[in-house]
């Protein structure tokens, strides 16, 4: 789950680390009477799940308050790489005499968590990665043993800021590594963590992924579930509880089991078509949930063909017939639909569906011809 | 032979008493597993349909002498269970569940590392393993596996574990054992646990390896394969056409930041002289072209 950077802030402000005052906006109006309660200077900021805001104009200085009527309506409908900004940050502007990056996350590769601290802050890690590695400050935390002041403090020296950030940033790191473990989040990153002129350590930027397995210990995430982007497609699969990632292409795919269904959208690809979405339906493909799948796909305007491809494993293949049989009794589907069955009890499977076959419902016995049918039939 | 485990191997099963374990450690009793017991301390002296329940896991082992556990309990209790498991004297954890917090995972890993070097964690959520004939430990559906060898099965992926076990008995070709590692961020064991166990097995002849996007574990893979390896390996890589920053069903399964497409995997993996099919299918030809060259 993306947090907004609004989010990211109170997020970062309840483990005790220093952020600027500020109000979420959603109206021009919304961003006139915040800046007024905060007094100006104020920053006006997009709030969108994607990086380079201020490239795209979505970060603006205003020193008065006509500044940020006119930022705002600028901003508010901008498209940020396809994010559409609905809501705005307006925020006290700081003052910056430097700018420093932090960051935690997990290595896959080390099994660790992975800080990385910066005195090159403010331009994306990326590039300084890519440019300047030696300016990056990594350290591995043992999740058994934390960030211990010790090590943090060796590391931050580590990292060469202004002598006069040390405290500053020996305290806002362990608290960022203490936000990211107890928050259970994939991603928290500072960027630019500031020293402001009179020599305090400031956090001005947020970004904060939190895992979506772990909402059983933070009942209060669930606002921000809410609050993330999908398109109508991936909300509609969402609320139906369907692992479902929206693509651009065609053919509307529906299979079972995250690989497979990975597989299925690359096979659908190599024959020379594309697929208009990933959808995972588990384990069970029973009626209920293939007649999910179906509706999900079929309200996809762009879908012209579907590919159900199922492997029954501990699932029977007459069951997996029977939830598809039934799904088409209970949802009208626009587009034809090819299916591939096979796995255990496929063949009985495939029997129950015989009487059903037509020109919108086919069965191809592999995976390759059924995608290749599924294609041509998608034009 | 097969690797992890076998016909003598006992397994307790932590969660037999809930809807999911039972119907799985039932079903992986009828395949032939030792399911010696199940834990549940509010159900201590009951039994699942006469396997025995006891108050905990070290209790299990001390009066059934398992050595393998299966976890199937919630989530949220993942985390306890599997220290439950290593602190009663269990060797080799499969941990069926998913939706396990990652931190929790690393947590766990680095714990068992630490203080119980010697135990096997496998997962979570994950398919389990199966040693066709011998021993199915998870929700693998033991009838589209033949037993035999010479081909060891290593995946991340359920569903296309069993597509690749069903392809390869199709082709009258039969499995030593059948590994899968999960999906998620930190599985207990890699790949390259397995190709080593593979490697070091003499009834496994040539290895199966099928990825998914995310993470570097296949290019480490593929590296360890370059420099150990002297069986033949064919894999696939699922996820050529997910787009970047989406997790495609499986917590682990994410391209980010450029890194961890299935392109660059799969050239390391060529690279190693790993033989890559672009579908399943095309990995299972070529698995029995490899077979049929072994003689």
């Amino acid at each position: 789950m993306d947090l907004f950077e609004y989010q990211g802030k109170q997020f970062f402000a309840a483990y005790g680390m220093p952020v600027s005052p500020g109000e979420v906006a959603f109206t021009v109006e919304d961003a006139v009477a915040a800046a007024e309660r905060l007094g100006p200077p104020v920053m006006v900021k997009a709030q969108v799940h994607t990086g380079g805001r201020g490239k795209a104009g979505g970060v603006k200085f205003a020193a008065t308050v006509d500044d940020v009527r006119t930022h705002a309506a600028n901003i508010l409908g901008l498209d940020i790489r396809g994010h559409v900004v609905k809501r705005l940050w307006i925020e006290k502007a700081s003052d910056i005499a430097e700018e420093y990056y932090a960051s935690f996350t997990l290595d896959r590769s080390a099994k660790l968590h992975l800080g990385m601290l910066s005195a090159e802050g403010g331009v994306e890690i990326e590039a300084v990665a890519e440019e300047n590695p030696d300016a990056i400050a990594k350290i591995w935390v043992d999740p058994v043993v934390g960030l211990t002041p010790e090590a943090a403090a060796a590391w931050v020296d580590a990292a060469n800021l202004n002598p006069a950030a040390r405290d500053g940033a020996i305290d806002i790191v362990q608290k960022l590594y203490q936000a990211y473990v107890e928050g259970d989040a994939d991603l928290v990153e500072i960027n630019p963590l500031i020293l402001t002129p009179d020599d305090r350590v400031h956090v001005l930027d947020a970004k904060v992924t939190l895992d979506a397995n772990a909402v059983f210990r933070h009942p209060d995430y669930e606002e921000y579930d809410a609050t993330q982007s999908r398109d109508e497609r991936e909300q509609a699969a969402h609320a139906k509880g369907l692992q479902y990632v929206g693509l651009d292409g065609t053919v509307g795919v529906i299979a079972n089991g995250a690989g497979l269904a990975m597989s299925t959208v690359d096979v659908v690809n190599q024959v020379g078509g594309q697929a208009a979405n990933f959808l995972d339906i588990g384990g069970g493909a029973n009626a209920e949930v293939m007649a999910g799948a179906l509706e999900v796909i079929n309200n996809d305007p762009k879908v012209s063909s579907i590919f159900i491809n199922i492997f029954g494993g501990i699932t029977r293949g007459e069951v997996v017939a029977n939830g598809i049989i039934e799904a088409l009794s209970q949802v009208d589907i626009d587009s034809p639909i090819v299916i591939r069955l096979d796995g255990t009890n496929a063949e009985q499977g495939r029997e129950m569906l015989a009487p059903h076959l037509s020109d919108r419902l086919m069965l191809e016995p592999t995976m390759l011809d059924a995608a290749r049918r599924a294609v041509s039939l998608a034009g | 032979m097969s690797i992890f485990v076998d016909e003598n191997t006992k397994v307790v099963y932590q969660g037999l008493t809930g809807s999911t374990g039972r119907y799985y450690g039932l079903l992986n009793r009828d395949y032939g597993t030792q399911v010696v017991a199940g834990t549940n301390p509010r159900k201590a002296g009951s039994d699942v349909d006469g396997i025995p329940i006891y108050a905990t896991v070290a209790e299990a082992v001390e009066k059934t002498g398992a050595t393998a556990s299966c976890i199937f309990v919630p989530a949220p209790f993942v985390r306890d269970a599997v220290m439950e498991a290593a602190e009663g004297g269990i060797d080799f954890i499969v941990v069926i569940t998913e939706g396990v917090p990652a931190h929790d995972e690393a947590w766990f890993y680095n714990k068992l590392k630490r203080d119980h070097p010697d135990v096997r964690l496998l997962g979570p959520n994950c398919p389990g393993l199966i040693s066709p004939g011998k021993a199915n430990i998870g929700i693998t559906a033991g009838h589209i596996a033949k037993p035999g060898g010479p081909v060891g099965i290593v995946s991340r992926s359920g569903t296309l574990t069993y597509q690749a076990l069903y392809e390869l008995k199709q082709k009258d070709i039969g499995c030593t054992t059948c590994v899968g590692i999960g999906g998620d961020p930190v599985p207990g064991t890699s790949f390259i646990d397995c190709l080593e166990a593979f490697e070091a097995d003499p009834d496994t002849r040539a290895v199966m390896m099928i990825g998914e996007i995310g993470g570097s574990a296949e290019e480490e893979a593929a590296a360890w394969i370059k420099a150990n390896m002297t069986k033949p390996v064919v894999s696939y890589v699922a996820g050529v056409t997910a787009p970047p920053g989406k997790k495609m069903g499986h917590a682990g399964a994410i391209v980010s930041g450029g890194k961890g497409t299935a392109k660059a995997k799969m050239e390391a993996l060529r690279d190693a002289g790993v033989r890559v099919g672009q579908n399943p299918t095309e990995a299972g030809e070529l698995m029995a072209e490899v077979v049929a060259a072994l003689g």
